[in-house]
């Protein structure tokens, strides 16, 4: 009989790195298939360019910079799907994968490989396109019918009558609020309840519930709080993320967006439009808790949720140019995150306790 | 009842269905006892038999060397073959007495009652339980009388019994509880008496109703106080026990005499009874012996002494090949090398064999930050952090965390899904840092 000798403790919790991963893919999985059905097939290519290019991109930095790395771990993956999920539905395929490449390689490889990046290596791929490519990055696509000519088009170009158009354009929610400089969540409701107009004058109205399930211009995968809230769900379920980190995000954009969102103060319908219109839930959930290049320490995680949700709104409110705040949002706090952590140490049982 | 508390830890799969509801079984006698004279924390007894001696059950083989340390009696009644070296469960070697047994069990204490020990002087209560070589038996084996008797300055006002037994797999205490509930009220007494401790809470996890229930009705004569606490590890560590029922925590360095407590497993309760009441000395106690590999999982009371070869055939062997077989539970327990001259001891709460499927090791990964060990350790600090700065050799960086405050849980490597090394690596910290000091 031969006996191993090991370390106590003998058994383990059946949760690995790899189920992780593939949990939290599995959690996008809803707002992927959202985003499909309203964007259409050139969504669907996007997701798998930006994952097929982020598997290569760690096989070859793997190789090269001589990293250990796993395929099957799931983080190569997570890293192309959470790419495209913030990519417009319209991204030209090769811009999707430098994208993917540049997340793996500048994000991840060279800093050492998994567990050692400092920024979220997705958001770090899209803002370097946003950077490189900035108007491919801003050219937002309407969301088609289901199943129907334009939704099976994979460049983006619509076909109308005997025409074909080029890539379709339309603002996305935030970004029209900011470019018509609405002022109040009255004002921006009446608008878009008469419709946005696309680049070939084609109207779109959209409602509430619209922007609830994601019928709106956006990203691939941000536009559908429902569809990311019960990824979320899913996630807090099984541990993988806690609430420190989502929920100050969310309430602080939410109270933000509220007491300051218009013109004049408290301005509930901005509330709704700073939560549902961008890419909040996404970023709150499934970027801002990556938890690599976020703080470990409860409190750490609580001031890094703060941080961002301020930021996100600072950036909506007051940058020129950016109608939406996540992604610098998301990447700014990641670097403080080492010091977050240093300056939050929790306190040790039984160190400077009341007792009474 | 509302079931309390402490904050951290983790729910940890119990795998208790296959003993708890199994009656304690007796061993018979095995034909030899290896009984090893370090079985306790402290100085290890020293022989006082030797070879072709002739010795009695209960009777002192090893002599207590010093205040912390322990007598070691026969477990039978026979022949003294051999003074042998050992491994102890524990990883330390000592000297242990070998004794072939006559197959008479002849006593060498009187046996009759004594119940009435209301009337006992402190001092022969206490000397009763040195004599008796009683040590902690939930497996940090702390020499009862020791523990019982605070420095001056100190004052026992609380005793806690701590019957939560948190460790998966492990059912001796919980079997104890229900088959003995008597015997261990009784112990408890003498220890409130002895003490003169105010107040007695009995903590158990909320996973064995059916001993709340038997404790709560039979306690209400004593006065002692049944508190149902959360199934969660390490419940039974006794500074969450503590912090769960007082809402009070022990200073970190600190021991629980110094928020007036004292913490007692419940199978060291029944022994001092035993002691007590009984004249009967440790030399006995129930083991689980339990783990995929055993083919019929058992509590049974048995022998100090016993060889784990001797007790794995009495639980019909094994039904798959073990690749681990480990002395006392799953999360803190020990990993045996073999199973010849490897014996129980005052401490053994359990004997686990498991096969290479279900001791296989994770995958290892880097560390993801995820979080969770910090989230879930019971003692507030940043396993993560410590492993890695105990990796770069940071020890004065480690002490500044709290590394020496870690209690060797487990819960923090049990939880972490990159399979990190962190009580191995922990450990290794910390002696360095008691090295350190005492350069
Ligand atoms: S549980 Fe493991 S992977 Fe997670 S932070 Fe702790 S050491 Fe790192
Ligand atoms: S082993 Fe130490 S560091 Fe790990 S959870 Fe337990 S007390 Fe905390």
């Amino acid at each position: 009989m031969k006996l191993n000798i090991t370390s106590s403790p003998h058994i383990h919790s059946p949760i690995t790195v790899k189920t992780v991963m593939w949990d939290v893919i599995l959690a996008l999985l809803p707002a992927g298939f959202v985003g499909i059905y309203f964007f259409g097939f050139k969504a669907l290519a996007v997701i798998l360019t930006c994952i097929i290019s982020a598997l290569v991109a760690e096989y070859v930095a793997g190789k090269v910079l001589k990293i250990e790395f796993c395929l099957l771990d799931g983080s190569a993956c997570l890293t192309g799907l959470l790419l495209a999920f913030c990519l417009p539905p319209a991204t030209p395929l090769w811009i999707a994968a430098i994208g993917s490449i540049v997340a793996i390689i500048i994000g991840k490889s060279v800093f050492g490989g998994l567990g050692k990046n400092v920024f979220n290596p997705a958001l770090i791929g899209r803002a370097f396109l946003l950077a490189s490519w900035p108007a491919f990055m801003t050219s937002w696509s309407p969301t088609v019918k289901f199943l129907s000519k334009d939704w099976f088009s994979l460049s983006g170009k619509i076909v109308k009558g005997k025409e074909i158009i080029d890539a379709v354009s339309m603002a996305t929610p935030l970004g029209y609020f900011k470019e018509q400089s609405l002022t109040s969540g009255a004002h921006f409701f009446a608008k878009v309840g008469q419709g946005l107009i696309d680049s070939t004058g084609q109207v779109h109205k959209m409602g509430l519930w619209d922007m609830i399930v994601g019928n709106i211009g956006g990203c691939i995968g941000e536009t559908s709080a429902v569809a990311l809230l019960i990824g979320a769900i899913f996630l807090l379920g099984r541990g993988h993320i806690t609430w420190h980190i989502p929920a100050p995000t969310i309430i602080t954009v939410a109270i933000l967006g509220y007491v300051f969102g218009s013109d004049k103060l408290f301005d509930p319908q901005m509330m709704f439009i700073h939560l549902f219109c961008g890419g909040l839930f996404l970023g709150a959930f499934f970027m801002a808790t990556d938890m690599v290049t976020t703080p470990i320490t409860p409190l750490g995680r609580i001031i890094f949720g703060f941080g961002c949700g301020f930021l996100i709104f600072m950036i909506r409110k007051f940058s020129g140019s950016y109608p939406e705040g996540v992604c610098y949002a998301i990447l700014i706090m990641n670097a403080f995150t080492p010091l977050i952590d240093r300056f939050t140490s929790p306190r040790v049982f039984g160190k400077g306790a009341a007792n009474g | 009842m509302k079931s309390l508390s402490f904050t951290g830890g983790f729910h940890i799969e119990e795998y208790k269905g296959s003993t708890e509801h199994l009656a304690t079984e007796k061993m018979g006698l095995p034909s030899k006892v290896i009984i090893p004279l370090s079985q306790h924390i402290g100085a290890p007894a020293k022989p006082v038999v030797k070879k072709d001696d002739k010795v009695k059950t209960g009777q002192i083989i090893g002599q207590m060397q010093g205040y912390v340390s322990a007598n070691i009696h026969a477990s039978l009644s026979g022949t003294v073959i051999e003074i042998i070296s050992v491994l102890t469960p524990m990883g330390r070697k000592s000297s242990a007495v070998v004794i072939e047994s006559d197959g008479q069990d002849e006593k060498f204490y009187d046996a009759s009652e004594n119940q009435n020990y209301k009337d006992l002087k402190k001092e022969d209560i206490i000397k009763t339980i040195t004599d008796a070589g009683i040590v902690g038996m939930g497996g940090a084996t702390f020499p009862t009388h020791v523990k019982l008797v605070p420095p001056k300055g100190k004052e026992i006002k609380t005793i806690i019994i701590n019957g939560a037994e948190c460790e998966p797999f492990l059912t001796a205490d919980h079997r104890t509880m229900i088959e003995f509930p008597e015997e261990m009220l009784k112990g408890i007494d003498i220890i409130k008496q002895f003490t003169g401790a105010e107040k007695v809470y009995i903590g158990i996890e909320n996973n064995k109703p059916d001993a709340i229930n038997i404790l709560e009705e039979k306690s209400k004569a004593y006065k002692f106080e049944v508190v149902s606490l959360q199934a969660k590890y390490p419940q039974g560590a006794e500074k969450n026990l503590i912090a769960a029922i007082m809402k009070k925590e022990v200073p970190s360095g600190g021991l629980p005499l110094d928020v007036g407590v004292v913490v007692q497993n419940v199978g060291t309760a029944k022994a001092v009874y035993d002691a007590v009441c009984l004249n009967t000395p440790l030399y006995e106690r129930i083991v689980t012996v339990s783990g995929n590999s055993i083919h019929k999982p058992k509590n049974i009371i048995v022998r100090v002494g016993t060889e784990f070869s001797e007790i794995f055939k009495f639980c019909g062997d094994f039904s798959l090949e073990p690749a681990k077989i480990i002395s006392g539970g799953p999360m803190m327990g020990f990993s045996i090398p073999f199973i010849e001259n490897f014996s129980v001891t005052k401490g053994t709460s359990g004997i686990l064999a498991f096969s290479k499927e279900f001791s296989q090791e994770k995958e290892k990964y880097p560390c993801i930050k995820c979080a969770r060990c910090v989230d879930h350790c019971p003692m507030w600090l940043m396993p993560s952090k410590i492993e890695k700065l105990g990796n770069a050799g940071l020890f004065d960086e480690a002490e500044k965390i709290a590394a020496l405050d870690c209690v060797e849980c487990g819960t923090c490597a049990y939880v972490c899904p990159a399979s990190r090394p962190l009580v191995q690596m922990i450990r290794y910290t910390k002696s360095k840092i008691i090295d350190n000091k005492n350069r």
